[in-house]
């Protein structure tokens, strides 16, 4: 396998999770709702999924415990947020503090044992194309699940009645609600999905990137993972293309270290963060792109008026 | 179970101290850690030895494991309060509690304090460390030996002495089997994330070299290597259980040793404050069983560990130059500890310079 | 069936004074769980957390030291936050103030005398001031999300600060270990009370508490600030400036910041470090809202807050508990306090038919 092969290999699977995450926020923000905790539902999706796959011996059974997790840890902030009203930042910030301690407490017996890792599939035939085959056809099976449902959260959102009405929930919750639709139902669902895709890729984490578990292990990308959103300005494509260029970062600094080139680590740390405040800045100046793309009632609660 | 018993033991203690009265008073001895017992490396390696510790001196002393104490101020109040809980021996097992450690030392004279990885001593704080450099020597020669590449790569945090003396004496015993032998070097600056480990191990791989080590405690770099049907060295921690086929041998830290023999020291009144460098000799360095290699590359390096722990052989032995060519070391000469407690250079043959700023 | 919010037509006095015992008993009911799940004797566990640090006099002052630099943090994030700013970003205002402060030791380490100190802890305000201008500016001239521009800052002065103290600030006789050389002196805080870190802060904190409080009660300043955030546009029309007050309350809340940054790094910590705060800024934010937006509850907010970290430590030494159950309370005391705070503005019903809503459905 060629170096740049291989290097693309690595930088999908950097990649992938911040892709889960963000996809996860993306849906919850477009419906109005911004949930920063993201980081908490990550971790409870790994430190789940980890401990599902140890017990049962099956990766599978372990995703679906991630996915699980997710949605509980997400529907506590729903609840909070979207039935009681309560301030969106505060509770997305107590949520993050609770997942991260609540992984770590349940999570301590399960440090550092051996996990199993999800395996790459082999398509005989395919996966052996050379360059190619492994990029496209051999990567682990969680890779094609985002790809598919970035197409699904793109359709969903753009092509069908019920994304439209998603979108007009972020964009003008009182009219929506004027016109009938249930706000409050919409976007729980569209936080339980948000926390389905972060538990998701918290499990990756846990399953695929590593196969084990330790306290704290999502280390800061759930909060790459609202920044790319932002920096994707809330589209899923762009989202795809961000993702792989944060995780580019990542991957490229260590080659570069490794080839002797120098490279000032923190920078390199800090620049997602610098280039989004620059894409943030750059998409509110232009008016008409932010009309199009971001929601309006981003943060804002709302209680219907009887 | 431990931790149970360790509640048990602590909540006990309590009691018997709350009570008053008859005490028969067991000696208390803490730890300040900066990371978990279970992290499969450093913290893991100190949980080991306070294991020993208990073993051997069971009900004559009482002990507290401190977990995941952040370095920087809230050390200091972790650690008075474990004095302000009785603790008579203290030990701190990162650098970054050197501060907070010399600063209640000098409010409680009549307590000991120990603190490892340090270069700040007082009448009643003791610097530890062990001479893991003995063990890269080891490792560098097999990697010189079984490598056929002849490039090596090397995953580490930060660029602190202890880190960069490391990857010198790796060089050095490297070169002592093959003069042309290279390093390729990645700063995580981290001191444990499996996921960067990771990410570097496949960058160093994907650029062609074929064992690796490694100076940060996950056992993702090894993993990496068994499934690239590669080799590497474990760290602080026999890791052949997470990677059978990788795993040419460990650097240990055996802490127990030196544990009880402070410990005893303490309780029977000779304690003193010293700075302590103990290695392969005194046992507080130790290689995991040499694996994964034809038996002759096994033989010479158990030759090499016994020479080094008989003091027959230093690794810092002259001639060893400076990239640029200066002579630090003339040729039979070695180097001396306060030399290699400053070493902020790479040796001659190695690219570039520690760190990444 | 479902819940139902009606808005009270009033805020409910009894709720407000109920809300925060509910919350803090229903976070004790929670944690004595816990505690029995860990093996633990619950009450024991209660005790040894939350009210043994209050009879003892070592972590009475702990407690104060740690709630300092909370408290001063969130008192200038409630200044914001009751005008609708939401300045996410006091980790990062809190780490450039320290950063700036520190110059003055570090670059002139000579210069010691009586004007060392204030000079410090100006220059750090100023720089937690210029530092959360900028998400400030971006807002007025660019309108950009003001919490997701301070959010990303703080990652970036996180890691400005690492790469200041391991290259450029970094102590020369220090091995090249990370960190600038200790401040000695007239470059310290100085201790209030001997035997204990309690520092120089504690005035600070009293003061900023004190100015605040007058600064919303009697001037038209704050005045301004609570009616632009309630009711903006009877803002707008009592001729209160968006603009102006956003660039204000940023400016306070990130000199404040920067004071407790420069605080702490002068105080408790004695050098620039790689880490000076361990989540202090994201704490303050709880505080801020636990004490409901208001200086005085603040103080008391941040008590019970410091209390819970001194806890935890503490429960780790004498429980043997895990070290994490420290945040797992603060973010159930949390939540807790945000679900039931719910009932201070709205009555709860529940509503068991569905009912059909007669609106005319605009045609598929």
């Amino acid at each position: 396998m060629s170096m740049a092969e291989a290097i693309i290999i690595t930088i999908i699977v950097a990649s992938t999770p911040l892709l889960l995450a963000a996809l996860g926020e993306l849906v919850a923000e477009r419906a109005g709702v911004l949930n920063l905790g993201v980081e908490g539902m990550m971790i409870m999706g790994a430190v789940a999924g980890f401990i599902a796959t140890y017990e049962s011996g099956q990766p599978i059974v372990g995703i679906v415990a991630a996915v699980f997790a997710g949605m509980l840890t997400a529907s506590l902030f729903a609840f909070v947020t979207l039935v009681l009203v309560a301030n969106q930042v505060a509770s997305g910030l107590a949520l993050t503090l609770l997942g991260i301690g609540f992984s770590a407490l349940i999570g301590e017996s399960y440090a550092n044992k051996p996990g199993i890792k999800l395996s790459r599939i082999h398509i005989p035939g395919l996966t052996d194309i050379p360059f190619v085959g492994p990029i496209v056809f051999g990567q682990d099976p969680l890779v094609y699940v985002t790809i598919l449902l970035v197409i699904g959260v793109s359709w969903f959102l753009f092509r069908t009645r019920g994304g439209l009405i998603l979108r007009a929930v972020g964009d003008n919750h009182v009219s929506a609600h004027a016109l009938g639709y249930g706000v409050v139902r919409v976007r729980f669902l569209a936080v339980l999905f948000g926390g389905a895709c972060a538990g998701l890729a918290g499990a990756y984490l846990s399953l695929v990137s590593t196969s084990q578990w330790l306290d704290n292990m999502t280390a800061g990308r759930g909060w790459i993972a609202l920044a790319l959103v932002v920096f994707a300005t809330w589209l899923p494509w762009r989202l795809a293309i961000g993702a792989l260029l944060f995780g580019a970062v990542g991957i490229l600094q260590f080659h570069a270290q490794a080839l002797g080139i120098r490279v000032p680590a923190q920078f390199l740390s800090a620049l997602p963060y610098l280039i989004t405040i620059v894409v943030l800045v750059l998409i509110s100046g232009n008016r008409l792109l932010m009309r199009s793309n971001t929601p309006a009632m981003l943060g804002q609660s709302f209680v219907p008026d009887r | 179970m431990l931790k149970r018993l360790m509640i048990a033991t602590a909540a006990l203690g309590l009691a018997l101290g709350v009570g008053a009265a008859q005490a028969q008073e067991k000696f208390k001895v803490g730890f300040v850690n900066v990371g978990p017992k279970t992290d499969g490396g450093w913290t893991q390696g100190h949980w080991t030895g306070v294991e020993m510790l208990q073993k051997e001196l069971g009900d004559q002393i009482e002990v507290t494991f401190l977990e995941n104490v952040p370095e920087g101020p809230d050390a200091e109040r972790a650690i008075e309060g474990l004095v302000q809980a009785g603790n008579k021996l203290i030990f701190t097992t990162s650098f970054g509690f050197m501060e907070p450690t010399l600063k209640v030392a000098a409010k409680y004279p009549d307590v000991m304090f120990e603190h490892a990885t340090g270069f700040k001593t007082a009448p009643n704080v003791t610097t530890y460390n062990a001479r893991f450099y003995q063990g890269r020597y080891i490792i560098g020669q097999i990697a010189a030996k079984m490598s056929e590449t002849g490039t090596a790569g090397y995953i580490v945090s930060f660029p602190i002495p202890e880190v960069v003396m490391g990857i010198n004496s790796f060089m050095l015993g490297a070169q002592s089997i093959n003069p042309d032998f290279k390093l390729k070097i990645v700063w995580i600056n981290s001191w444990m994330d499996p996921a960067k480990e990771g990410e570097a191990a496949k960058a160093l791989f994907d650029q062609g070299v074929d064992i690796i080590t490694q100076h940060t405690d996950s056992t993702e770099p090894l993993k990496i290597a068994q499934e690239r049907g590669k080799l590497g060295f474990g760290q602080a921690h026999d890791m052949y259980d997470a990677a059978p086929k990788a795993q040419l041998t460990a650097i240990v830290d055996n802490w127990g040793p030196y544990y009880i023999a402070r410990t005893k020291a303490a309780m029977d009144g000779t304690w003193e404050s010293q700075a302590s460098w103990d290695g392969l000799a005194e046992g507080t360095v130790q290689m995991s069983p040499y694996t994964n290699m034809p038996d002759d590359v096994a033989a010479a390096a158990k030759d090499i560990e016994a020479k080094i722990a008989s003091g027959e052989f230093h690794p810092f032995t002259g001639p060893i130059y400076k990239q640029d060519g200066t002579e630090v070391a003339a040729d039979g000469v070695v180097m001396d500890d306060g030399a290699l407690l400053t070493m902020d250079y790479y040796v001659k043959g190695i690219d570039g310079t520690p760190g990444t700023n | 069936m479902r819940i139902e919010l009606i808005r009270r037509p009033e805020r409910s006095k009894a709720m407000a004074w109920l809300s925060p015992v509910i919350a803090v008993a229903l976070t004790l009911i929670a944690g004595a769980i816990i505690f029995a799940v860990s093996g633990i004797d619950p009450l024991r566990g209660l005790y040894v957390y939350f009210f043994e640090p209050l009879t003892l006099p070592f972590t009475l002052s702990e407690l104060v030291v740690k709630a300092i630099p909370i408290i001063i943090v969130a008192v200038g994030l409630a200044l914001c936050y009751l005008s609708n700013n939401w300045n996410i970003g006091a980790e990062g205002q809190l780490t450039v103030g320290a950063i700036v402060g520190s110059l003055l030791p570090i670059l002139a380490p000579d210069f010691q005398n009586v004007l060392t100190l204030p000079l410090m802890l100006l220059m750090g305000i100023l720089g937690g001031a210029l530092y959360a201008s900028i998400p400030a500016l971006l807002k007025t001239r660019f309108g950009t999300n003001e919490i997701l521009t301070s959010l990303m800052l703080v990652y970036v002065a996180t890691y400005l600060l690492d790469w200041l103290v391991r290259g450029p600030l970094r102590d020369p006789q220090g091995f090249g270990f990370p960190g600038s050389r200790a401040f000695t002196d007239f470059q310290v805080m100085p201790t209030l009370i001997a035997g204990t870190r309690v520092h120089l802060g504690v005035i600070l904190a009293l003061v900023v508490v004190a100015g605040a409080w007058f600064v919303l009660r009697r001037t038209i300043t704050g005045f301004s600030i609570t009616t632009l955030g309630q009711a903006p546009r009877a803002g707008a029309f009592g001729g209160f400036s968006r603009t102006k007050m956003t660039l204000l309350v940023f400016l306070i809340s990130g000199g404040l910041a920067g004071l407790a940054g420069i605080s702490e790094v002068a105080g408790p910590v004695g050098k620039l470090d790689v880490v000076i705060s361990p989540g202090y800024g994201f704490t303050a934010i709880i505080v801020a809202f636990l004490g409901r937006l208001n200086p005085a509850a603040i103080v008391v907010a941040g008590l019970v807050l410091a209390l819970s970290y001194i806890g935890g430590e503490r429960a780790q030494i004498v429980l043997g508990m895990s070290s994490q159950t420290g945040r797992v309370f603060q973010g159930l005391l949390l939540f807790f306090v945000l679900a039931c705070d719910t009932f201070i503005l709205y009555r709860v019903r529940w509503v068991k038919a569905v009912h059909a809503t007669a609106v005319a459905r605009p045609a598929e």
